[in-house]
């Protein structure tokens, strides 16, 4: 005969009555329940709060002229910072259009190509470069494209010089949200393609990186997101200007530049109301565009499938 | 008067593998198999886990390519051309030699565009859209996806999708293909529409099927072999062919003591 359950436990399931008790481990299980409702609610508490008080200061100061104007000298009334939008969006595009073919390339490198003695290093060395402080990215980006510029006599400061700091700052961003949706798609896809006679290329621009888009774009949103709220590297690339960027002719684009992180900085220690008001205002614009940002490529990315 | 009865001439061959041995780096897998597969004729390969009999089906289309480490001697010709030849190209053998996956893979795309896939990057220059209503109606799927051919391969259910995966490899117009247990994640339903495909197919296409499920192998398989593995010396596996046979000679008067035992349920 096999060996019977001890006699005990047996009759203390059956007998036992079903209602709930007070014993420890209920109690202990409620009040952890009740610790990490509350930790949830303190983390929500820093952000609700940053996001509301940006919008209520900023939205009453924010009207069309802001958008349309330079920004005023102290002292006077009205003006805006639509130089530093533009400076803003010429400069994240830059980083953008430099970081996201070489970070996405970089991480399909990683997944799909390369062997994992390399692989480790090059991982190492993005987590190395994703805990580097701004401002070295922006003395980086100073010591090589501003001193070049200065050495070509075309200039100095530059949104060029501001893009490459930007970029420098989200490629690892991108690489690593790349590298982790790649790894993501399973390892049957890659196989079912195989096996129909695809080649490498075929395999992961047909298969891979479309499974893999999704994140990446979130990746890259993020990326943008940071990007376009850095101050500290603009500081040393572009500084800032009172004026419109100027595109065309090229001699002129390398120019100081402003941006809305650096006209924030600029306007929120100074003594004067009205400075003070319309960085609020750049604050909340920042917000929106990151906020814009984040949906419209979530929409796109539901337009496609 | 007239009935069909198997006939058991030798046919055209398809593959011949002779003296094939698998290592992954140092450790040999598969000693020896020589086997030869016969056109238009279902294939089954039965044994224990570990037997090797997946790899060496994923021989056949060079998929273990891609796995580091591995390493083939011996020779697997098919139509007269050794595959592992260094002059061979792997892509030109698989886009000649399909295959079906245990677990049903639809690429996450439209169910239209999982079968245009292999097609397209084989630069397939005909109708497309008629490809690919043919190769749904080869799978017996076409019925029940026509009206929703731009949803995803992946809202089907999981027979569906297998039969989505099956039209996807005839869509490429294979010469043979390869199935690795393609009802193991079928209900039984399921595992019986694709069998019945697997039996219309055969017309047109050798196949080579791998399975757990020996009524499967019996249903299905003209011709068996049997895989046994056997503990190496250095504590590894190694699988070798046993035998290999008409179906019905397999299952009903095996040779082999141990392929007795198997196909009886007495081991495995």
């Amino acid at each position: 005969m096999p060996e019977s359950i001890p006699e005990t436990a047996n009759s203390t399931l059956t007998s036992g009555n079903l209602h709930r008790s007070l014993s420890p481990r209920t109690l202990f299980n409620e009040v952890m329940t009740a610790l990490a409702f509350l930790c949830g609610a303190l983390a929500l508490i820093p952000l609700l709060a940053v996001l509301s008080y940006v919008a209520i200061q900023g939205f009453s100061s924010l009207n069309f002229s802001v958008f349309t104007e330079l920004p005023p000298p102290p002292m006077s009334q009205g003006g805006g910072f639509g130089n530093a939008i533009a400076g803003t969006l010429i400069m994240v595009g830059i980083a953008a259009a430099i970081a996201v073919p070489v970070g996405v390339l970089a991480a399909i490198y990683l997944t799909e190509f390369s062997d994992p003695h390399t692989v480790r290093w090059i991982r190492f060395a993005t987590n190395v470069l994703s805990g580097v402080p701004s401002i070295i990215a922006g003395v980086f980006a100073y010591g090589i494209v501003v001193l070049t510029f200065v050495g070509l006599k075309w200039g100095s400061y530059s949104p060029i010089a501001g893009g490459v700091a930007l970029a420098v700052l989200m490629l690892p961003i991108i690489v690593r949200t790349t590298d982790e949706s790649l790894q993501l798609v399973p390892s049957e896809m890659r196989q079912a393609a195989v096996g129909l006679g695809a080649t490498k290329f075929q395999t992961v621009w047909g298969v891979v990186l479309p499974a893999a888009l999704p994140a990446i774009v979130t990746g890259t949103t993020l990326a943008v997101a940071r990007a376009s709220g850095e101050t500290a590297p603009l500081i040393f690339t572009a500084l800032f200007s009172p004026f419109w960027p100027q595109i065309w002719p090229p001699q002129q684009f390398i120019a100081p530049t402003a941006s809305l992180a650096v006209l924030v900085y600029n306007f929120a220690i100074v003594p004067f109301k009205n400075q003070q008001q319309l960085a609020w205002a750049a604050s909340l614009i920042l917000v929106l565009m990151v906020l814009l940002t984040s949906i419209i490529s979530r929409w796109a990315i539901r337009q496609r499938s | 008067m007239s009935f069909s009865i198997t006939t058991t001439e030798p046919q055209e061959t398809v593959f011949s593998a002779n003296d094939v041995k698998v290592y992954y780096g140092k450790f040999l897998a598969l000693k020896g198999i020589s086997i030869d597969i016969f056109k238009n004729s279902v294939t089954a390969f039965i044994g224990p886990s570990g037997c090797g009999k997946s790899t060496l089906l994923r021989c056949f289309n060079r998929l273990n390519d891609l796995i580091e480490n591995f390493h083939l001697e011996g020779k697997i010709v098919y139509h007269h051309q050794n595959l592992y030849d260094p002059q061979v190209d792997p892509v030109e053998v698989r886009r000649r030699i399909g295959m079906v996956f245990q677990k049903p893979n639809p690429f996450p795309k439209s169910i239209y565009d999982n079968v245009a896939f292999g097609a397209r990057i084989n630069g397939y220059k005909g109708d497309m859209d008629e490809l690919v209503e043919k190769s749904l109606r080869s799978a017996a799927l076409w019925d029940e996806v026509k009206d929703k051919l731009k949803e995803s391969g992946l809202a089907l259910s999981g027979g569906q999708q297998q039969r989505l995966c099956i039209a996807r490899a005839i869509a490429v117009q294979p010469d043979a293909i390869l199935m690795d247990e393609p009802c193991s994640a079928l209900d039984p339903i399921s595992t019986l529409r694709v069998e019945e495909l697997i039996h219309q197919l055969k017309e047109r296409y050798s196949i080579i099927i791998v399975t757990h499920n020996m009524q499967q192998a019996s249903r299905v398989a003209d011709m068996t072999a049997f895989f046994n593995v056997e503990p190496t010396d250095k504590g590894g596996r190694m699988g070798y062919l046993v035998e290999y046979d008409r179906t019905e000679v397999i299952f009903q008067t095996p040779k082999q003591q141990a392929t007795q035992e198997y196909v009886s349920g007495r081991f495995g």
